[in-house]
């Protein structure tokens, strides 16, 4: 399998797909710095968590860096994996890899693993690098607690990415033209992303209507339905897990809060190990999902047919 | 050519959807030779040969490449074995060396052992000038060339080549043909799936031909002619100054022939074994010109054609 990963890993790291998305996050690390130091600058310093802000500050029109890689990460990892094995097959190099002697699986773990070890590079410089010219911008120090904040939150976003990684791979065993892969997980993508905000109000309403009069347990009920079908999209659970990660100040909770309720709220921020527990399920998710399409390849690919023609 | 066996079958099968495509087949392919793979198309060649490398399971029967079996232990034989597929592919973005060496690391060897072997085969098929030219830029038969060394670049004992001649200029084929002629001697056994007769004809020890997923037939070229096209028989053709009919008589006499045709100035001779120097004796002895004097070969291709009017 090292074979594989080598091969795969200097495959992708020469790649013009990769340069052009490592440009790419460079570019929204850049925007989001920028944004963030707008910001902070200015008036709305977040307090407690400065350093925090770099990464979840949105500018008058930039959005924040965090917002940024929601929308980033799942097409890196589609790009990495959309084309895995049917490029392969059609190219007629699928045959010739199989007939050496290693273990047929070992072909798609090298692929999934050469995936992901490629997005933590590409997410963790980023991270890297934001914090650098952060720290150099605004003049403070990270605290501790923010440095194992943002270390979770480099395993949450590999966790997302590898998801789509994996689910972009499924496509690429499953689908025999490299074209129909691509727009299939780019579909998914946009579902889970966009449609699914359009989709849920209106499930939500279907199940749990809001009577003229509008009594609050209703308006409740109602929300709690939406965000619930929200969260089958893992785009919901990342951002929902990065607030909760990042912003300790704002976020008491994921659940509903009534204005009324909130401007009782006291700015107490939320302790790490309570974030944490907040987050877990978020993260979990995340990495069962992941495993669950990377399971699901792994058995396709093992039982497939290789005809050489 | 050895006695020991690198291929042996017993009633392999293979069934796609309900169609057999390989039906009890039991093929045995000696050490150090080269088999000649025949038939028409969908006659369950490549199946077969997917089937001992152990990238597709058989339905039923067993199959034994050195002694390993491709299902239970398809690692040991592909170890052994080199696979080049009909149609071939590279990853066009790295050069020829790296495609070769590529293979050299999945199959365990150092960089170093690597690179060298890569060379290697790389100027026995005259690509030596090319190897750090990108594989995108390579033509059919620059590519084909590559695919011949990609099978050889891990030292097999065993190669199945699958049309390797398409797409290559006549004195490509000629340096093939020659090249695959020479690796028996390597301690490499070919086996060479193949529609251009004349190719297989030329450097096959042995052919069988398959049909409907059936052996139909399996031997050597002059067994196989002897028996499809004659009987079983010998002809010897003997050109003389001016047969008479009392040569015809000599030769009748001779233990062993069963017919002699007189046709211009030659004579047609059936016999039961190879008898030319025995005939040739007795042409001499009864002070006839002996001009020339040769035993009737089989062309593959007649023989081909004759199974397959038949069936």
């Amino acid at each position: 399998m090292a074979a594989i990963l080598r091969k795969e890993l200097a495959d992708y790291f020469t790649s013009i797909r990769f340069i052009i998305f490592f440009a790419l996050t460079f570019l929204a690390a850049a925007a989001g710095l920028l944004a963030a130091s707008q910001r902070i600058r200015s008036f709305n310093i977040p307090e407690g968590f400065v350093f925090l802000g770099l990464y979840t500050t949105p500018g008058t029109v930039l959005p924040s860096l965090a917002t940024l890689l929601t929308f980033l990460i799942p097409l890196i990892g589609i790009a990495l994996g959309f084309d895995a094995i049917n490029s392969e097959r059609t190219g007629g190099t699928l045959s010739r890899i199989l007939s050496q002697p290693i273990f047929r699986d070992s072909v798609i773990n090298g692929k999934f693993l050469a995936g992901v070890v490629t997005m933590t590079v590409m997410i963790g410089t980023t991270l890297g690098l934001v914090a650098g010219y952060g720290l150099a911008m605004i003049g403070v120090p990270p605290k501790p607690e923010e440095i194992i904040r943002l270390f979770i939150f480099l395993v949450l976003a590999i966790a997302y990415g590898a998801f789509w990684l994996g689910l972009a791979m499924l496509f690429s065993i499953v689908l025999k033209r490299v074209a129909s892969s691509l727009l299939i997980s780019l579909g998914v993508w946009l579902f889970f992303s966009i449609f699914i905000s359009l989709v849920a109000p209106a499930i939500a309403n279907a199940i749990s209507p809001i009577s003229p009069g509008g009594q609050e347990a209703e308006a409740i009920r109602n929300y709690e339905i939406q965000q619930m079908v929200l969260r089958f999209s893992p785009n919901t659970l990342f951002q929902e897990a990065t607030n909760a990660l990042l912003l300790p100040m704002i976020v008491g909770s994921l659940g509903a809060v009534s204005s009324a309720q909130a401007s009782f709220m006291i700015a107490n921020p939320l302790s790490f190990t309570q974030s944490l527990v907040l987050v877990w399920p978020h993260l979990t998710t995340l990495i069962s999902l992941s495993v669950i399409c990377f399971a699901i390849s792994y058995v396709m690919f093992m039982r497939q047919e290789i005809r050489a023609t | 050519m050895s006695e020991a066996f690198a291929i042996e079958t017993h009633d392999l099968t293979k069934r796609y959807d309900g169609t057999t495509v390989v039906d009890h087949l039991n093929l045995h392919i000696r050490e150090n030779e080269v088999f000649g793979l025949l038939g028409p198309n969908g006659a369950g060649k490549t199946t077969t040969i997917l089937m001992l490398l152990g990238l597709t399971e058989p339905a039923s029967g067993t199959a034994r490449v050195f002694g390993f079996d491709p299902v239970r232990e398809p690692l040991q034989v592909k170890k052994l074995v080199g696979y080049l597929p009909e149609k071939v592919g590279f990853y066009e973005n790295l050069t020829a060396r790296e495609n070769l060496m590529f293979i050299t690391d999945l199959n365990g060897m150092s960089y170093k052992e690597g690179r060298l072997r890569a060379n290697e085969v790389l100027e026995m098929v005259g690509l030596k000038d090319r190897a750090d030219m990108t594989v995108n830029k390579f033509s059919r038969g620059m590519k084909q060339r590559l695919g011949i060394a990609d099978v050889l670049v891990k030292k097999p004992k065993l190669v199945f080549l699958d049309e390797p001649t398409s797409g290559l200029d006549p004195e490509g084929i000629n340096r093939l043909l020659d090249l695959i002629a020479k690796l028996p001697k390597m301690g490499t056994t070919v086996v060479l799936s193949s529609h251009q007769l004349y190719q297989v004809q030329r450097v096959c020890d042995s052919v069988g031909i398959l049909s409907k997923g059936k052996m139909v037939i399996q031997g050597s070229i002059q067994e196989l002619g002897r028996k499809a096209l004659a009987g079983g028989r010998y002809v010897i053709e003997v050109q003389t100054e001016n047969p008479t009919a009392q040569l015809v008589d000599v030769i009748r006499g001779i233990k062993g022939v069963s017919s002699v045709e007189i046709q211009d100035n030659n004579l047609l001779i059936t016999t039961e074994a190879d008898l030319r120097a025995e005939i040739s004796k007795a042409i001499v002895q009864n002070n006839f010109m002996l001009i020339q004097m040769k035993i009737q070969e089989f062309s593959l291709d007649d023989i081909y054609m004759k199974y397959f009017k038949e069936n």
